[in-house]
C-alpha cells in the first residue's frame, strides 16, 4: 500500500531573511537514548503551527535557546509529518546540550532545508543503502518510504556499519527490518563486543557480495567522508556508476538560506544544492583533499 | 568613456557648488557616507562638509604596502581605494537579526527592529558600484531575500566618480568593471581639474534628476566632455596588474591539486585581510547569546573569513585546516566556484587585497604562475586502494 506524501511546499511569495532566520518553537514530546553519546528527540510544535513536510535525506536547523544553533538531518518518516524526529550524537556545545534535553523542554527549529533522496525517480530499481555509523539517521526517513511504497522497488538492501554492537542506531528496527523476507538487511561492526557473532569489518566489504542487479541499481550513501569515498569506488568496481549513485555531505551550515557562505563545496552550496548529491554532479571535487 | 546614452545630458557643477549637493542629500533624510582620513587610511565614514574629503591627497599602494602623498592640486577624489568599501554600510560587519526572552513557552521574539538608515554614498567608484551589484546577485538574487540588504540597498543614493588615476594594484579594465563608471548610479562625476575646479555630472536615474535639479549646473560644452573622456582614459592606462580571465575557471578546476598552491600557503597567514577587505566577499557567521541571566537570548550575523579554521568546522573536525586550502578556497570561490553560483566572477579588479595582504600576496600573479605551469589537464587521479 502506498501512504501519500504530503505535498513539498513551494513558497510562492519571496522568503525574506528576518523571517527565515527565526526559529520555531517545538516541545520535546519523546527522547530515546540510542547509545551511548546518541539519542534521538521527537518534536512537537508549541504553537499552532504545522511543521513543514519533508522529504528523506533533509535537514533542519535545531537551536538551543542563546547558545547556538545546529544543521541535524530528519531521521522521522516522512508519511507521518507531524511527528519530527531527529538522532543527534552528543560531539559539540550545542548537541552536548541538547543531550540533557527532558521530555517538556522546548527548542527551536528552522526548516526544512536542501534536496532529497530521490526515490521517485528510482522506481523499478534495485536501492542499495549503504550506511556508516550516524549516517543512518538521514537514510531512516528513505528506509521508510522504501517500506511504505515497497512494491514499487526491486530489491531493497541495507548495508549497515557500526564502530561496535553497541554503537549502532535504531536496533530494534534494524531486527524487525531483517526479519522481513522483502527486505536485506546486512550489518558490520569494526570491533565486534559482547556476543556479536555478525559481520566484523568495513561496511565496504559488504558491498562485493550484496545481492543486488548492478545495472538496475540506485545506491545512497551515507556516513564519513572517506567511507563514502571507498563505498563509490566498491559499487563501481561492481558496475554501479556515479549517475546510480547519490550520497548525503556534511559541511558547517550558518544560515540555510545559501548565503552565508559556509558550506560550500566546489561550486555547490550544501544546503540548497545538497546535502543529497548525484556522485557525477560532485565528481570533480570529491575526494579531494580540504575542498 | 562615459556612457553614450548619457552624453547629451552631461553637465557641469562647479566646485563651490558641490557642498549643495551634499546639503540637498541630508535635506532628504540622506546620512551621506564619503571618503576621509583616518589615521592616515582614507576610510568611508559619514562627513557632511566637502572640506571633509581628502583635499589634495593621493594614495601610492603596492603589495602590502598603503600610504598617502600630497597632489600638487586641490583634486577632491584623486585617490583610489582604501581598506573600506560600501560594504560595511550594506550588510554591516556586525548586525542583530532578532533578540527573544524566555518564557514558560520556551521564548518569545521581541520586537524592536529598528528601519534602516538611508544612506547616500559619496564618491563610489566604478569598481565599487560593480562590487555593489555582486552583493545584490547574493543577497537578493536567490531564494531568500535578505530585506534588512534591500532595504539599506533601494534606499541607498550613489554618488558616482569616474576614476582619474589608477593605482599600481588596480585592474579594473581586465574584468570590465572599470575604470568608467558603468549604470547603476543616480549622479556620476568626473572630476576637471585644469585649472577651474569643476565636475561633469551623468545623471543616471530620475531621483538623480531631481537633486542635480536643485543645484545650479549649466551643460558641459565639447571640450569639457573630452576632458572628461581623457580623464577616464589617463586611468585606464595606468593599471598596475592585469588578471587574463580566459578560461580562468577551467584552469582553476583542473589544477585545484597543483603543487602551487603550497608555495602560496608558505607565504600566506591566514589573516583573513584580504576577505575584510574586499569589497564582494559576503560570509557572515551567525552568533547566538544570552544575557548574563540567562533570560534574553539575541541572534547576531557577524563578518566571517573562510581564512579561519572554525570557518569550516563540523563535527569531525574543520574541513580546511592547512593555509594551502584556505586560500585555495578563497581564490578558487572568488575567480571560478562563484560563476556557478552567482552568473560572474566574483572579483572586480580593486587590488584591495594586494595592498592590505601583510605579506603581499597577489592573487594576479598566483593566477598568472598557474597558468604558467598548467599543462592543459588535471593529474592523473590516483586509485585508491581498498583498506
Amino acid at each position: 500500500m502506498q501512504t501519500p506524501l504530503r505535498k513539498l511546499e513551494r513558497p510562492a511569495a519571496p522568503v525574506y531573511g528576518s523571517n527565515a532566520c527565526k526559529p520555531y518553537r517545538c516541545r520535546v514530546t519523546r527522547r530515546v537514548q540510542e547509545n551511548d553519546d546518541t539519542f534521538t528527540v521527537e518534536l512537537t510544535p508549541v504553537s499552532a503551527r504545522q511543521h513543514g513536510a519533508f522529504a528523506p535525506g533533509q535537514f533542519n536547523m535545531l537551536y538551543v535557546f542563546g547558545l547556538g544553533e545546529i544543521p541535524i538531518s530528519i531521521s522521522g518518516d516522512p508519511a507521518d509529518p507531524d511527528r519530527l524526529v531527529h538522532t543527534t550524537r552528543a560531539v559539540g556545545v550545542v548537541t552536548r546540550c541538547m543531550a540533557t534535553l527532558r521530555e517538556g523542554d522546548v527548542i527551536g527549529v528552522r526548516g526544512p532545508f536542501g534536496t532529497h533522496w530521490p526515490l521517485d525517480e528510482l522506481k523499478g530499481r534495485d536501492i542499495v543503502i549503504v550506511a556508516g555509523g550516524i549516517g543512518l539517521a538521514p537514510l531512516r526517513p528513505a528506509l521508510y518510504q522504501l517500506v511504505a511504497q515497497r512494491g514499487e522497488y526491486a530489491r531493497v538492501v541495507l548495508l549497515y556499519g557500526a564502530r561496535t554492537p553497541e554503537d549502532m542506531l535504531y536496533r530494534a528496527e534494524l531486527e524487525r527490518w531483517r526479519a522481513r523476507f522483502d527486505l536485506e538487511v546486512y550489518v558490520t561492526v569494526d570491533r565486534a563486543t559482547g556476543d556479536w557473532h555478525g559481520n566484523v569489518g568495513l561496511v565496504t566489504a559488504l558491498i562485493p557480495r550484496a545481492p543486488f542487479e548492478p545495472r538496475n541499481t540506485a545506491a545512497l550513501l551515507c556516513g564519513p567522508e572517506v567511507m563514502m569515498r571507498y563505498a563509490v569506488q566498491a559499487l563501481q568496481k561492481r558496475g554501479v556508476g556515479a549517475t546510480q549513485t547519490w550520497l548525503s555531505l556534511e559541511r558547517n551550515m550558518k544560515c540555510g538560506m545559501a548565503m552565508c557562505g559556509h558550506c560550500q563545496f566546489g561550486p555547490h552550496i550544501v544546503c540548497r544544492d545538497g546535502p543529497v548529491f548525484r556522485m557525477d554532479r560532485i565528481q570533480r571535487f570529491f575526494g579531494k583533499w580540504e575542498v | 568613456m562615459p556612457d553614450r546614452e548619457l552624453d547629451n545630458r552631461l553637465l557641469i557643477l562647479e566646485y563651490a557648488d558641490l557642498q549643495r549637493l551634499f546639503d540637498a542629500l541630508h535635506a532628504r533624510g540622506y546620512s551621506t557616507i564619503g571618503p576621509h582620513i583616518e589615521q592616515n587610511v582614507i576610510v568611508y565614514s559619514e562627513i557632511r562638509t566637502v572640506a571633509e574629503l581628502p583635499i589634495g591627497w593621493t594614495d601610492v599602494q603596492e603589495g602590502g604596502a598603503y600610504r598617502l602623498e600630497r597632489r600638487d592640486d586641490a583634486a577632491l577624489f584623486g585617490y583610489t581605494v582604501g581598506p573600506h568599501s560600501w560594504k560595511r554600510f550594506l550588510s554591516p560587519p556586525l548586525r542583530m537579526l532578532w533578540r527573544a526572552r524566555k518564557t514558560p513557552e520556551g521564548f518569545e521574539f521581541l520586537d524592536d527592529s529598528a528601519p534602516p538608515p538611508r544612506y547616500a554614498f559619496i564618491g563610489v567608484r566604478a569598481c565599487e558600484l560593480h562590487a555593489i551589484q555582486r552583493l545584490d546577485a547574493i543577497y537578493t538574487g536567490g531564494g531568500v531575500i535578505d530585506d534588512d540588504y534591500q532595504a539599506r540597498r533601494s534606499a541607498a543614493f550613489i554618488v558616482a566618480v569616474n576614476c582619474g588615476k589608477a593605482g599600481a594594484t588596480c585592474f579594473c579594465a581586465s574584468l570590465d568593471s572599470g575604470p568608467a563608471v558603468g549604470p547603476g548610479y543616480d549622479l556620476a562625476l568626473t572630476e576637471l581639474l585644469d585649472g577651474e575646479h569643476r565636475f561633469v555630472v551623468a545623471v543616471g536615474s530620475p531621483r538623480g534628476a531631481e537633486v542635480l535639479a536643485e543645484l545650479p549646473h549649466r551643460t558641459a560644452t565639447e571640450g569639457e566632455i573630452e576632458l572628461a573622456e581623457a580623464v577616464v582614459a589617463q586611468a585606464a592606462s595606468q593599471m598596475g596588474r592585469t588578471l587574463e580571465t580566459t578560461g580562468l575557471q577551467e584552469l582553476l578546476y583542473r589544477n585545484i591539486e597543483h603543487p602551487h598552491w603550497d608555495k602560496v600557503a608558505e607565504r600566506c597567514l591566514t589573516c583573513g585581510n584580504c576577505t575584510m577587505v574586499c569589497p564582494t566577499c559576503f560570509c557572515f557567521t551567525i552568533e547566538d547569546t544570552t544575557d548574563l541571566a540567562g533570560q534574553t537570548a539575541e541572534r547576531w550575523r557577524r563578518t566571517d573569513s573562510c581564512f579561519s579554521t572554525a570557518f569550516s568546522f563540523i563535527s569531525s573536525g574543520s574541513i580546511r585546516t592547512s593555509a594551502k586550502a584556505r586560500y585555495r578556497q578563497w581564490l578558487v570561490h572568488k575567480l571560478a566556484a562563484w560563476q556557478e553560483q552567482f552568473g560572474s566572477i566574483g572579483c572586480v579588479g580593486c587590488g584591495r587585497c594586494i595592498t592590505w595582504c601583510p605579506v603581499g600576496i597577489d592573487l594576479t600573479a598566483e593566477v598568472a604562475a598557474l597558468r604558467a605551469e598548467d599543462t592543459g589537464q588535471a593529474p592523473a587521479e590516483p586509485l585508491l586502494e581498498m583498506a
